[in-house]
């Protein structure tokens, strides 16, 4: 339950980036210069913004690529269409916005201009989730549901710094529509560059446990990580799976942690409904298996206006939220 | 342009060479005949905009595209964005013309499994886009247009609406982009018939006066007569002397053109056709002038 007295917080109007421990290592745009750096190498890469270009990371591109770099204004439906024009004629657009507005503005354009017809379209989305203060009509909870819902999408939720500066790279390879949430401004670096590595469609297994599994994507695989730290003082071993790609989604691994334990706890920075915690349940569903399980997300409802801490904590995505379900779970199998 | 009164603007073209009225003319009653084909007997389709609209497509794929129906996929080739999808009949009447696809197969349009689908989808040979979800077109012939320049390889992109279609806004964002980036090759053509699914466009929701909205949003923009061949040759003449802005050919048509019984019957976004009429439609056709 959220407190007033402890949470003195306020919306930060300028804020670019979420409130970081000090202790963590930060990158700088991961995006932005994971971008350059895959446009070096390869000429077909172009970039577009719909008046966020500050705001998304790519604005470095821009300036490091002049002629390859397409603002298209506040007109979310033309960025996609534009896209999908230039990826028809050979390119390989980056179209960064926000989640709310590619999603929920552009959803038809983004559905017959790019996925019907497989075009080679990477659509970056700021602002997942609860990482913006800004209320509703800028929180990006209901994007992974629509994403996943349109055929032939790729949709990925990166955790951090690291992740973001190797699925750059990757999704220029790969041929097809990618719908990538990014982090922005200085993101934190939690997955080590040096042993990570980032496979399009697979999970990763970043934790061994025996006696709750917890499945998470985007950046709540940080807090996944913490709160699997904290359980362990309590003599609880958690398995932590992250799970980057939710579609195609990594059917296999996912089965396989949820059988080491049977107890399940799946993590997003999204709506609990249509997003991970959704397609985990489908995946057991339909594997025939019976497990304890519970979902943390953003509850059905939106999210006003507040600090990002403030929020985290009222909406139950803060890390004593994730050790205490974890814990009531585990009593319900008692 | 004239600078002090761009609304004034009078490029003076030579008359098209009479002959070459005459093949195109030929042409376009051949795409009428496929039309009504590839319509006969089913009742209640796009008959009436695929004949209205068959003097534009003929112009273009006969006189004005850089086209070759061998090489469908050639990197230079201008583009044809159909962004109303349900005039599939016309595109389809006009590509089996240039051989694109076997005569034989005209029967099956709008049959399941065929390909000559009611709404042409990208799927399908010689269709660039996925069109029918209205407003999509304009967008990508943008983004067509801005790789044509990127890439050097100068083709044109030519962009097929329907005066209903200007409803969504959509088209006016890719407007405005287009005259933000001054695309010079690319030609938007709107069909104007005055008729969308709920009614005349002037019910339903007025556009005009069109040709102002169009010239607000930084286009270089022309009103004809979209069912004389004359007058199509013309404006293409005139568009192609046009520099730095992006253009658009407002052709006015007439529902069912070529055919009198389907000209005089009761307008509708479908004109229903009687079984035992589309033999005597197919007479009037091989009677008509036109």
């Amino acid at each position: 339950m959220s407190n007033p007295q402890t949470h003195r917080g306020f919306t930060a109007a300028m804020s670019v980036s979420e409130t970081v421990e000090e202790t963590l290592t930060t990158v700088e745009k991961p995006f932005g210069h994971a971008l350059i750096a895959v446009a070096r190498q390869n000429p077909n890469i172009v970039g577009l913004t719909a008046d966020l270009g500050k705001y998304t990371d790519i604005d470095i591109f821009g300036q490091e690529f002049p002629n390859r770099y397409f603002q298209m204004g506040m007109a979310e439906q033309n960025l996609i269409g534009v896209a999908a024009g230039l990826s028809r004629v050979g390119y390989i657009p980056f179209a960064t916005t926000y989640c709310v507005f590619a999603t929920r503005r552009a959803y038809d354009f983004i559905a017959v201009d790019i996925a019907l017809g497989r075009a080679n379209v990477k659509i970056i989305a700021g602002l997942p989730g609860l990482t913006t203060g800004y209320g509703a009509t800028h929180q990006g909870i209901d994007d992974l549901a629509l994403m996943r819902a349109i055929p032939n999408m790729v949709v990925i939720d990166p955790c951090d710094a690291t992740e973001i500066q190797q699925t750059v790279p990757a999704i220029a390879e790969y041929r097809g529509p990618v719908y990538l949430r990014i982090l922005r401004g200085q993101v934190k670096q939690v997955l080590d560059p040096k042993t990570y590595r980032f496979e399009l469609g697979k999970a990763k297994l970043l934790r061994q446990g025996r006696d709750l599994t917890l499945i998470s994507t985007g950046l709540m695989t940080q807090r996944a990580l913490q709160a699997a730290d904290m359980l362990k003082q309590d003599g609880i071993e958690a398995i932590v799976l992250h799970v980057p790609t939710l579609k195609p989604l990594d059917q296999d691994a996912i089965i396989q942690v949820a059988e080491a334990t049977r107890t399940v706890l799946t993590l997003e920075n999204h709506s609990v409904l249509g997003g991970l915690g959704s397609a985990v349940a489908d995946t057991l569903c339909m594997a025939g298996l019976s497990v304890t399980m519970a979902k943390i997300g953003i509850p059905d409802q939106f999210v006003e206006c507040g600090s990002i801490p403030y929020l985290t904590d009222k909406y139950g995505l803060s890390i004593r939220h994730i050790v205490q379900t974890a814990k009531e779970i585990l009593s319900w199998r008692k | 342009m004239n600078p002090t009164n761009p609304n004034k603007l009078e490029v003076k073209q030579n008359p098209p060479p009479p002959e070459l009225i005459h093949s195109l003319r030929l042409k376009a009653r051949q795409i009428r005949r496929n039309v009504l084909l590839m319509a006969k007997g089913k009742g209640e389709d796009y008959v009436g905009q695929g004949l209205g609209a068959a003097d534009i497509l003929t112009v273009l794929y006969f006189h004005e595209m850089r086209f070759d129906p061998h090489r469908l996929d050639w990197p230079d080739r201008d583009r044809f964005l159909l962004s109303t999808g349900h005039y599939s009949i016309v595109l389809f009447a006009t590509l089996t013309e240039l051989g694109v696809f076997p005569p034989e197969e005209l029967s099956s349009y709008g049959a399941d499994g065929s390909r000559f689908e009611m709404s042409a989808c990208e799927t399908t040979p010689g269709v660039e886009i996925t069109g029918g979800s209205l407003g999509h077109g304009l967008s990508q012939a943008v983004g067509m247009a801005l790789g044509s320049r990127l890439s050097g390889r100068k083709f044109r992109v030519f962009n097929f609406l329907s005066d209903g279609e200007l409803q969504e806004g959509a088209t006016w964002e890719a407007a405005m982009a287009a005259a933000h980036y001054k695309l010079d090759h690319l030609i938007a053509l709107v069909d104007i018939n005055n008729m969308q699914a709920d009614g005349k466009t002037s019910d339903v929701m007025t556009i005009e006066p069109v040709i102002d909205k169009w010239r607000a949003f930084g286009w270089h923009a022309q009103r004809i007569d979209g069912n004389s061949l004359e007058e199509l040759l013309i404006a293409f003449q005139t568009a192609r002397s046009i520099q730095n802005q992006p253009k658009v050919i407002l052709c006015y048509t007439l529902m069912g053109k070529g055919v009198p019984l389907i000209e005089q019957k009761p307008k509708a976004h479908f004109i229903r056709v009687e079984p035992h009429e589309w033999d005597f439609a197919l007479r009037q056709l091989e009677e008509s002038k036109v």
